[in-house]
């Protein structure tokens, strides 16, 4: 299925990049070359031949880690490529590092007095927090943190070597921004599962409620969150390109914004193959993960 | 029969549109959310009479909030870089994403809900195909898939609008489809089976009307996700194009100095921040009313 | 019958909700002392509060409910006035609690050992290794086979009557004094509850058990119970032993719930049953006085719509009665003048099969080679084996089952849901059974409808009640146009006894009765020449039953169609069939007339079904006979005779290898079983009526 997935997409991206060889040609040649030098540029590039041909070339050069040649940086794309990633890696991974244990402790706290004053109050911060998108949260707090308090720098450029301070600002943003969804589908999954009949159950057998709490209640109640994580994260990129660019953020999100931007056919190509693979793995982990965690699956 | 016809359509029960936000009332989340979005609709219809000024024309660069302008008034939240207004443009900003985002948002539903229908409803091969091709798209970070739309069919208006519709109708789609699955099973559908009634009457009949309430409370949400994305595609100067004035070209424009002169900035940024907030609000205050019924 | 010491005593209890808009008073002047060792029945329908009370027992009403005023003393010790931690102690300890559905009570990401052991180990501080033992030592007390493999099973992968022993024995494990049990097998087949009743009855005796059995079905409490006490609209009307109460109820609601039940006397055009009028009140709108009044026929005014009514003891017999005028009222006063009804006009075959087959494709379950590549394998679900039955016109036949058994396989394939995979099926002499419901003529779709079981669920929540009825008469012709569609709507809505009003009226603002009321005029206004109920009454309560019925049976009678009745439920087979199919595993094991069926010669299935079944009558004896084994796959089915696995006269291997041939006792009585037929007609009749 990912497999699939996969193929199709790719087959969709180069069909709509590179069907219009002339257009290929003037974005990797520029808007000002001739129809000669166009014209020998396609030839000596194998452009005239047939589209599937071209496709699987192409295709086996990405799987093979070649990956073209970037227009705008004059180099080869894979060496622009790893680096980036490997920033991008490490937000995402410090974001998530972040998002997911809070979000799970205030939906579960939400959730499990349902109506209280804590969840309504969990609530309503998720909301607010959700309502402010990336750019905006950002700008708000770049002025606080940034411009009137003088705390942190103001770009997360890494320019001498990593720096934890020029992370806090991007992780900050990403993190109030996402946190809000998921903490309010655990509290949903939670209040549903505290309605339940085997939670009444568990309750009149006399036992104590912590222990109804975390031996009862969590196993059934996170088996959901678990996908909403999963399924998150191509909204989690989605935010991730735009926080990059705010903060000029060397990740791959703002290479592959210039890459959109400034017409480099390749590297588009290459970023975009890289962020789908992230995307359909995420979903195959997550629906592995819900076969395991849910027993009525699991155990026929 | 000793009632007459008008006795019977005095007893009729309200719904629609009225009963749903009559019984709004019952959640005050919900009250503020529909304040705040009746906020910016009505600016965004009186737009020209509430600006004091054109929103391109321009006067005093980096006027302070409260300044005086040059005609006498005053710059209620000050200029920007260019010395426009902001006060008007924010206030013309609020028609641009009023417009567009219901619009893209409704496209959005009309295909989503007939594609979900059809889906969850007539099963077998429709079902497979739809299902697969809205996973694909699902599993696109969307933003990738609008920058590179439109960065490869160009900006425009209608561009910007079909881009959401494409990026938005899967995750519709699945929601009306799971909510046909489950519908489906329910006796009065078998019942209007059994009378012989056709499958479009049953989907739209049948099926559909009862999908109303979380259709209603994920359209309230999808609005605030897709007035965001218009925003962030402003930010990212794939938006609507300029110079009309658009919230999110706004902050972009005015990022780099607003270190000195954040009104330009924040301005913008609350506007779009609130409106979404309105939605979401209300959305949650539908949601709870579902809940009570 | 004891003259022990009271193990609790409920004194005048008072529970309300508070809800935004007022508070709702859900149990009013509750009073009830059960004896040490005694099972004590609360019967009642739906609103009346016997389950509030067992929850106020438990002082486990949710966060808007609460006791307002009474006492609960539990060996003299006023539970209501302990807090939250010292409830916790008594729960599960002193008092524990077994509900409706067992596969919801059972928390399904644990397996059984593991929610078993807690028990023992919360409440007796036991070892894992002491909880594990006793844990598996209840379920084989509880009658569980193979206990080991169950204790390492998840919830799901037990069959129903299963986890109700396993819900019971966790029940058990903490040596509780008080047993309360809530409609405990409300869920289940009949043949599983007349296990779990019998287990019930054992778990009495044996450990000398106090248990409040919460009930509807008076049929159930009169097996379990030794004193009932009946509860209407949040008050205990009645109380008294269960032959005192049985024989002679006092109060005429109890005299009216009798009346209802299709008890064997009973008889569709002799002695019908007699449906209580009026409508339960609802919580916040009681009538000042006696609550039942509005109803009662014995009501007298200025005497029963006085306030206070008291809840007098009776002396002689020890009971209890809440009415004033219970000395004077003779039954016959409570009993309206009898109509005797005339015999259907039973005419010609209009509904015929010949070994008519329906196989579904489901995704088999085996891991092999080829399903590891990918390859799905279908294995054939074989629903309706072979079906060879006929139903005349004007006639009621009846279908009886239990779930798996593809009665409702059956009723799709007739509707045109399904289609057949083999074999005829004609209906007044065309062949339907191949045809889906697409493809059907527009006066085949209007003589064949069908009326749903689950009232809730049987009328789209979007439409009025007007819309949906008069859409059924524009699309099969009956009507023309605007008014003459609205007129003929308001003459069904008379002829369901409906009040013009409801027209406009959205089904969330009708009652279930009322719901199955539109779900039987819808059916019908396509003058069908077949209708399929399927199972019509069996989500209702008691007295709407018996109304639901008797409307049933006079539109019947006044359209002269053929009923097909989908039930599993005996007692109403008895009341209302002409004719009985008895079907098992797809298969059908027996048919034939009314009488042929309730008496023997007898398959020995259906020996089984009409000894679970629970009757309301004290006069009458039933013989005990418990089916063992579950019920096999549908997937897999025993290659000869169906209930070869679980039958009690299964004479040796024949019934495990050869299917059964039909024995064709007189005219159009057949058995399938290889018990040959002189044999099955020397049994004693399951049923035996004693004065």
């Amino acid at each position: 299925m990912m497999v699939m997935t996969m193929l199709i997409v790719s087959l969709l991206l180069f069909m709509v990049m590179e069907v219009n060889i002339e257009s290929v040609a003037i974005k990797v040649l520029g808007q000002f070359s001739t129809e000669h030098q166009r014209h020998l540029w396609l030839e000596s590039n194998g452009y005239y031949r047939p589209g599937y041909v071209r496709y699987f070339e192409w295709l086996g050069n990405i799987l093979q880690g070649s990956f073209g040649y970037s227009v705008v940086y004059k180099i080869e794309v894979g060496e622009l490529l790893w680096p980036r990633l490997k920033n991008t890696g490490i937000l995402a991974g410090l974001t998530l590092a972040v998002v997911v244990p809070l979000s799970i402790l205030l939906g579960v706290l939400a959730g499990m007095r349902e109506g209280s004053y804590r969840d309504r109050s969990i609530s309503i911060i998720s909301i607010i927090t959700a309502s402010v998108p990336e750019f905006c949260s950002a700008t708000l707090i770049a002025w606080i943190l940034v411009f009137s308090l003088h705390l942190l720098p103001g770009t997360s450029s890494f320019i001498s070597g990593f720096s934890w301070a020029e992370m806090v600002m991007p992780v900050l943003v990403l993190v109030l921004y996402d946190f809000g969804y998921i903490t309010r589908m655990t509290r949903a999954s939670m209040a549903e599962v505290m309605q339940s009949q085997y939670i009444r159950t568990a309750q009149l057998k006399g036992l104590p409620f912590r222990r109804v709490i975390f031996r009862h209640a969590l196993r059934n109640a996170l088996i959901a969150p678990f996908t909403v994580i999963m399924l998150q994260l191509p909204w989690l990129l989605s935010g991730v390109i735009v926080t990059e660019y705010f903060f000029a953020y060397k990740g791959i999100g703002t290479l592959l914004l210039e890459a959109a931007l400034r017409q480099d056919v390749y590297l588009l190509e290459a970023c975009t193959m890289f962020l789908v693979a992230v995307a359909v793995g995420t979903q195959a982990i997550s629906d592995i993960g819900y076969m395991l965690l849910n027993p009525k699956i699991r155990f026929k | 029969m000793a009632t007459t016809h008008a006795d019977l359509v005095a007893k009729k029960p309200r719904r629609g549109l009225v009963a749903v936000l009559m019984n709004l009332r019952e959640s005050w989340v919900g009250m503020i959310g529909l304040a705040i979005i009746l906020f910016w609709v009505v600016v965004a219809l009186f737009a020209p009479i509430i600006s004091p000024y054109d929103p391109l024309a321009i006067q005093t660069p980096f006027a302070k909030p409260g300044s005086p302008a040059p005609d006498g008034g005053v710059f209620w939240l000050g200029a920007d870089h260019l010395g426009r207004d902001v006060l008007s443009r924010v206030a013309w900003g609020s028609r641009t994403v009023l417009i567009y985002a219901p619009l893209a948002t409704f496209c959005a539903y009309l295909v989503g809900i007939i594609m979900g229908l059809m889906a969850g409803y007539q099963r077998g091969w429709i079902d497979i195909l739809l299902s697969r091709v809205g996973d694909i798209i699902l599993s696109f970070p969307v933003l990738l898939l609008y920058i590179i739309a439109i960065q490869e069919f160009g900006r425009s208006n209608l561009n910007i609008v079909i881009a959401i519709v494409f990026g938005s109708a899967p995750g519709i789609m699945r929601i009306v489809r799971g909510l046909t699955l489950d519908i489906r099973e329910r006796e009065y559908v078998a019942a209007a089976q059994v009378r012989g009634e056709s499958n479009w009457y049953i989907m739209l009949t049948e099926i559909l009307p009862n999908a109303r309430g979380p259709l209603i409370v994920d359209a309230c949400l999808r609005l605030g996700y897709v007035i965001i994305t218009i925003g962030i595609l402003g930010f990212l100067g794939l938006g609507l194009p300029p110079p009309d004035p658009e919230w999110g070209g706004m902050i972009s424009e005015t990022r780099a100095m607003a270190m000195i002169f954040p009104h330009m900035t924040l301005a913008p940024a609350i506007a779009l921040s609130s409106l979404v907030l309105g939605f979401n609000l209300m959305a949650d205050g539908l949601r709870e009313i579902s809940l009570k019924d | 019958m004891s003259q022990d010491s009271p193990l609790l005593e409920i004194e005048n209890l008072h529970v309300s909700y508070w809800t935004r808009a007022a508070e709702v008073p859900a149990v009013i002047d509750f009073s009830l002392t059960i004896n040490e060792g005694d099972t004590v029945g609360l019967v009642g329908e739906s609103g009346c509060g016997k389950s509030t009370v067992a929850m106020a027992i438990m002082n486990y009403m949710g966060a808007n409910g609460s006791i307002k005023s009474g006492a609960i003393r539990l060996r003299g010790r006023d539970i209501t006035q302990l807090n939250q931690n010292e409830m916790r102690i008594l729960r599960g300890n002193e008092i524990a609690m077994i509900y409706q559905e067992p596969m919801a009570s059972l928390n399904p990401a644990m397996t059984v050992a593991h929610q078993l052991m807690e028990v023992p180990m919360i409440h007796q501080g036991a070892t894992a290794d002491q909880a594990r033992s006793a844990s598996e030592q209840m379920l084989s007390d509880v009658h569980i086979p193979d206990p080991a493999r169950i204790m390492a099973s998840y919830p799901h992968q037990i069959s129903g009557g299963q986890q109700q022993r396993v819900v019971i024995a966790m029940a058990l494990l903490a040596n509780p004094s008080l047993l309360l049990l809530d409609e405990p097998t409300t869920a289940l087949d009949v043949t599983v509850e007349a296990g779990i009743v019998k287990l019930i009855r054992e778990i009495a005796s044996k450990y000398k058990m106090t248990q409040i059995y919460i009930s509807h079905n008076l049929g159930l409490i009169l097996q379990t119970c030794e004193r009932v006490c009946v509860m209407y609209s949040g008050q205990a009307v009645e109380e008294g032993s269960i032959s005192n109460l049985f024989s002679q109820p006092k109060h005429p609601y109890t005299h009216g719930l009798f009346n209802c039940i299709p008890l064997p006397q009973t008889d569709k055009n002799d002695a019908p049953l007699i449906p209580i009028p009026g409508q339960l009140p609802l919580p916040h709108e009681r009538p000042t006085g006696c609550t039942y009044g509005p109803r009662c026929r014995a009501f007298k005014i200025d005497v029963c719509d006085q306030q206070g009514i008291p809840y007098e003891h009776i002396e002689e017999t020890n009971q209890h009665v809440r009415c004033r005028r219970w000395s004077e009222i003779k039954p016959n006063d409570l009993i309206p003048d009898k109509v005797a009804m005339e015999n259907a006009q039973i005419g010609d075959i209009v509904l015929d099969t010949k070994n008519l087959s329906k196989h579904y494709e489901v995704e088999g379950t085996s891991r092999n080679f080829s399903t590891m590549l990918g390859f799905k394998e279908t294995v054939a679900l074989k629903a309706n084996q072979e079906l060879n039955l006929s139903a005349r016109h004007g006639e009621t036949l009846a279908i009886v089952g239990e779930s798996g058994c593809g009665k409702s396989t059956f009723a799709k394939v007739l509707l045109g849901l399904e289609t057949s995979t083999s074999g005829d099926l004609t209906h007044d002499g065309v062949e339907i059974g191949r045809i889906s419901v697409r493809e059907r003529q527009q006066t085949q779709l209007a003589a064949l409808q069908i009326v749903f079981q689950n009232p809730v669920d049987t009328l789209n929540p979007s439409h009025t009640v007007g819309a949906q009825v008069g859409r059924v008469l524009k699309k099969f012709g009956i009507s023309h146009g605007k008014t003459d569609t609205r007129e003929k709507t308001l003459e069904l809505l008379a002829k369901v006894k409906l009040p013009d009003e409801f027209y406009y009226r959205l089904p969330r603002q009708l009652s279930g009765g009322q719901k199955q009321r539109i779900g039987i005029a819808r059916a019908f206004a396509g003058k069908p020449t077949l209708v399929v109920a399927d199972e019509p009454v069996s989500a209702l309560d008691v007295s709407v039953q018996a109304a639901i019925t008797e409307l049933l049976m006079e539109i019947q009678r006044e359209y002269g169609t053929t009923l097909l009745l989908i039930s599993h439920d005996l007692s109403v087979v008895r009341y209302l069939s002409d004719r009985v199919v008895v079907m098992y595993l797809g298969k059908i094991v027996e048919c034939g007339s009314r009488d042929e069926i309730f008496e023997p010669p007898y398959h020995p299935y259906t020996e089984a079904l009409l000894a679970a079944a629970p009757i309301a009558d004290l006069r009458v004896k039933k013989r005990d006979i418990i089916l063992e084994g579950n019920l096999p796959s549908p997937l897999d089915p025993p290659k000869g005779c169906p209930f070869t696995t679980r039958c009690p006269r299964r004479i040796g291997d024949i019934c495990d290898t050869t299917p059964p041939e039909e024995q064709i006792s007189a005219d159009g009585h057949r058995i399938a079983c290889h018990i040959p037929l002189e044999e099955l007609s020397q049994i004693d009749p399951v049923f035996a009526i004693t004065e």
